[in-house]
C-alpha cells in the first residue's frame, strides 16, 4: 500500500522541475496527441457520416463509383419516403417507429413505477435475506436475450401475447425493472433516511414523507436510470424480431432490418431511416444531460 | 409537556441483532436524562423506539399518561434532533422552521410568531433566508434545533446533534442546549457516546451496555459510586484504576500492599476488585508514611495537571493525577498511597457494586 502511494506522488515534482526548454516537446506531444484522436475519430465517424451522406443523396450518387464524397445533389427525398408511401399514406416504416414510441415509452414508464418503489423499499428496510433477493433480481438479467428468446416465444404462443405490442412492453419492462432497482437503490442510498424520519416526526407517513421529500431528491438518478431503460427498450432488436410478425406490431429495428434483403436495397432509405431511428435517443440524452451528469456522479460528490 | 416511561423495552431486528436487551427508564417531567454508552450498545434504536420511528419487539412506552406504542411518530408530539441535521435541502431556513407548523396546519399568523420566536432564541435572524447548503455545520445544528422547539413538543429527543461539530463549537452548543432546556422547561432525552457531554448536560445519566442498562443516576452519583466494573471503567478521563484487593487487618490490601479504607459491610469469601479515581492516590518521595514503593512509567503533562502512569508491584499499572507544582521524572523511584475515602468495591466474578 505504501509503495503504491509513494509511486502515484512521484511524478509531481518531477514535472515541476522540468526545465522550461523542454516545453516544445510538450506542444509536440500535444500536435501527436490531436493528431491520433482525429485519425481515430475519423475512422470511428465514418461509418455514421456516410450513412448521413447517403440519406441525402440522389440514389444516382449513391451507387457511383468511384463513391462521391462532397460533388452530390442534396436531396430530402429518402426522408420523405420513411415517412409517405408512394400512394401518399403513412408508410409501414412511420408504424414501426409508432410502435417503437409506444413500446419504449410505456415500458420505461413501467420499470420505472415498480423500480423505484421497490429499490426505495430495499434500501429502507430491513427486508429477509435482502441480499439474496437483490442477487436474485439481477441474475435474471445474466442471461442475454438470445438465451431465452425461444422459451419465451413458445411460452407467448401459449398466451397469446405472441406479436402484441403488450408482449413487447411486458418483456422489456422484465428486462429494465431489475436493472432500474440496482441503480436506484443506489441513488436511494445517497439520500439520508433522517429525511424521512424528520418528514414523519412532523406528522407525515411514511409514504407521504417518500413521496414529498425522499422522490424529489432522486429525481435526476431517476432520469439518468430512465434514459438508459429506454435506451435498451428502443435499440431492441432480439426480442422484437422474434415475437412480432406483422408490420402492425413491428417495431422500428427489425423493420430498417427488413429494408435489406430484398433485390434491391434501397441505401438512402435504409440511411434516413437510421438517421430518424437514431435521432431521438440522441435528443433526448442531451436535453436530459445535466441529469445523466448529476445521476451518474451523484455516488461520486456527496459527503 | 410530559415525562417518559420505558418499560421493559426490547428491540430484535429483522436480521436477527438484538439492538436493545432489557431497557427500563423512567424520565420525569422537565428531566434533561443522557443516555451514555459505547457505539452499538442501542441508544438510538432506544431513542427511535421512543419516536416511534422503530417498533419496538416487546415493552411499553408511554409519554405523559399515554400508551404510545401503537402511535404513529407524528402522533406522539415530540421533536427529534439527529447527528445529520436533516434540514429540507430545498427549504430556505425559515420554511424549513414553520415547516412542522404548516405540516400540523397552523393559522399563518401563529406560524411566523413562532417561527419568530425560535429564531431569536437560537440567534437565527441573519441566516433566515438561506437555504442549508449554504449555513456552516454549527448553523445547521442550530437551525435543527429551533426547527424542533417551534413545535413546542412535549419532549425532546436528541440523538448525538454535536457530534459533527468541532470540540469547541460543541463546548459552546452544549451550553446552549443545556440553558434552553432549562429555559423551556420541556423534558428532554439526550444521546451521546461522549461522557464529558453526559456529566456536563445530564441531570440523571443512564449508563447503557449491551443493550442493557448498567447504572441511572445523577453526574456524581455515577461518578463517584460507577454500579458495575464496565462503568467504572467507562466513566472519567483516564478512567478509574481497577485494583484487586484483600481484606487483611481491617485494610483493603491490594497484592503490592497498596492500603485502602475499606467500606462498611463488606461480603466475607469474595474476590474482590477497588475502584480507585487517578485523583484519589498521591504519588510521594519513596519511603513516605503510608506509601508502598513504586517507579514512574511515564508521565503525561495535560496544561494544569500531570497524570502518572506509576508502576508497584501490581499486575496493572495505576494513573495518579496531581497537581503542576509535584514532579516526578520517568523512571524515577517514588511512593504510591491512598489518600481518598473507601472506594466503591466490585465483585470480580459478577462484575457488580458490592459495596
Ligand atoms: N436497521 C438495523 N438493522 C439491523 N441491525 C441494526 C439496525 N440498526 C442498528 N442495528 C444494530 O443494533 C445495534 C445497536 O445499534 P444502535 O444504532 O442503537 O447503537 P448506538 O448505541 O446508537 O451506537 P452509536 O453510538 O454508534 O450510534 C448495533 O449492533 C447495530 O448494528
Ligand atoms: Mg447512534
Amino acid at each position: 500500500m505504501a509503495v503504491s502511494v509513494d509511486e502515484a506522488v512521484s511524478p509531481g515534482p518531477v514535472r515541476d522541475h522540468r526545465p522550461p526548454g523542454r516545453r516544445s516537446t510538450g506542444r509536440g506531444r500535444v500536435v501527436i496527441e490531436v493528431a491520433v484522436l482525429a485519425v481515430l475519430a475519423a475512422v470511428m465517424l465514418f461509418p455514421v457520416l456516410w450513412m448521413i451522406e447517403t440519406s441525402i443523396k440522389e440514389n444516382r450518387d449513391v451507387y457511383a463509383i468511384p463513391a462521391k464524397f462532397f460533388d452530390f445533389t442534396v436531396t430530402l427525398d429518402h426522408f420523405k419516403d420513411v415517412f409517405v408511401a408512394s400512394d401518399g399514406g403513412p408508410t409501414t416504416l412511420s408504424g414501426a417507429f409508432l410502435n417503437s414510441v409506444i413500446v419504449a415509452g410505456v415500458s420505461t414508464v413501467l420499470a420505472t413505477v415498480l423500480g423505484v418503489p421497490a429499490a426505495w423499499a430495499y434500501s429502507r428496510f430491513s427486508v429477509k435475506a435482502k441480499k439474496d433477493q437483490l442477487f436474485f433480481i439481477l441474475s435474471t438479467r445474466f442471461m442475454p436475450p438470445v438465451v431465452v428468446v425461444i422459451p419465451i416465444f413458445l411460452m407467448y404462443r401459449q398466451v397469446g401475447l405472441f406479436d402484441t405490442k403488450l408482449g413487447l412492453i411486458l418483456i422489456y419492462t422484465a428486462f429494465n425493472v431489475p436493472f432500474t432497482i440496482w441503480m436506484m437503490k443506489g441513488f436511494v442510498d445517497e439520500v439520508p433516511a433522517e429525511y424521512e424520519d424528520a418528514a414523519m416526526l412532523d406528522g407525515y407517513t411514511r409514504l407521504q414523507a417518500f413521496w414529498k421529500f425522499t422522490l424529489p431528491l432522486l429525481l435526476p438518478g431517476i432520469a439518468a436510470t430512465a434514459v438508459f431503460a429506454l435506451i435498451f427498450s428502443w435499440n431492441e432488436f432480439v426480442f422484437a424480431i422474434f415475437l412480432t410478425s406483422s408490420d402492425a406490431v413491428r417495431t422500428a429495428p427489425p423493420a430498417i432490418a427488413g429494408l435489406i434483403g430484398g433485390t434491391t436495397v434501397d441505401w438512402g432509405l435504409v440511411a434516413a431511416a437510421s438517421i430518424v431511428f437514431a435521432l431521438p435517443v440522441l435528443v433526448f440524452s442531451y436535453l436530459v444531460r445535466k441529469h445523466l451528469v448529476a445521476g451518474v456522479t451523484l455516488g461520486a460528490v456527496r459527503r | 409537556m410530559a415525562g417518559i416511561e420505558v418499560t421493559t423495552l426490547h428491540k430484535r431486528y429483522p436480521d436477527g441483532t438484538v439492538a436493545v436487551e432489557h431497557v427500563d427508564l423512567s424520565i420525569g417531567d422537565g428531566e434533561l436524562f443522557v443516555m451514555l454508552g459505547p457505539s452499538g450498545c442501542g441508544k438510538t434504536t432506544t431513542l427511535r423506539a421512543i419516536a416511534g420511528l422503530e417498533r419496538q419487539t416487546s415493552g411499553d412506552i408511554r409519554i405523559g399518561d399515554t400508551l404510545v406504542n401503537d402511535l404513529s411518530p407524528g402522533e406522539r408530539d415530540i421533536a427529534m434532533v439527529f447527528q445529520f441535521y436533516a434540514l429540507y435541502p430545498h427549504l430556505r431556513t425559515r420554511d424549513n422552521l414553520a415547516f412542522p407548523l404548516r405540516a400540523e396546519g397552523l393559522p399563518k399568523a401563529e406560524v411566523e410568531e413562532r417561527v419568530a420566536e425560535a429564531a431569536r432564541l437560537m440567534r437565527l435572524d441573519p441566516l433566515l433566508d438561506r437555504r442549508p447548503h449554504r449555513l456552516s455545520g454549527g448553523e445547521q445544528q442550530r437551525v435543527a434545533l429551533a426547527r424542533a422547539l417551534v413545535r413546542r413538543p412535549r419532549a425532546f429527543l436528541m440523538d448525538e446533534p454535536l457530534t459533527n461539530l468541532d470540540a469547541e463549537l460543541r463546548a459552546d452548543m452544549r451550553t446552549e442546549i443545556k440553558h434552553l432546556q432549562g429555559e423551556l422547561g420541556t423534558t428532554m432525552v439526550y444521546v451521546t457516546h461522549d461522557q464529558v457531554e453526559a456529566m456536563s448536560l445530564g441531570h440523571r445519566i443512564a449508563i447503557l451496555n449491551k443493550g442493557r442498562v448498567e447504572q441511572i443516576g445523577t453526574p456524581l452519583e455515577v461518578y463517584d459510586r460507577p454500579a458495575s466494573l464496565f462503568c467504572a471503567a467507562f466513566i472519567g478521563s483516564p478512567p478509574m484504576n481497577l485494583i484487586e484487593v484483600e481484606l487483611a487487618d481491617g485494610k483493603l490490601r491490594s497484592k503490592s500492599g497498596l492500603a485502602l479504607t475499606p467500606p462498611p459491610n463488606l461480603p466475607r469469601d469474595r474476590s474482590l476488585i477497588a475502584g480507585v479515581r487517578p485523583e484519589a492516590l498521591e504519588v510521594t518521595e519513596p519511603g513516605a508514611e503510608g506509601s508502598v514503593p513504586g517507579r514512574v512509567v511515564s508521565a503525561e503533562w495535560l496544561g494544569d495537571e500531570i497524570i502518572y502512569v506509576v508502576d508497584h508491584g501490581d499486575q496493572r499499572d495505576v494513573r495518579v493525577r496531581m497537581p503542576l507544582n509535584v514532579r516526578f521524572a520517568a523512571d524515577a523511584p517514588v511512593g504510591l498511597r491512598h489518600t481518598g475515602g473507601p472506594p466503591p468495591v466490585y465483585d470480580a466474578s459478577t462484575e457488580e457494586l458490592v459495596a
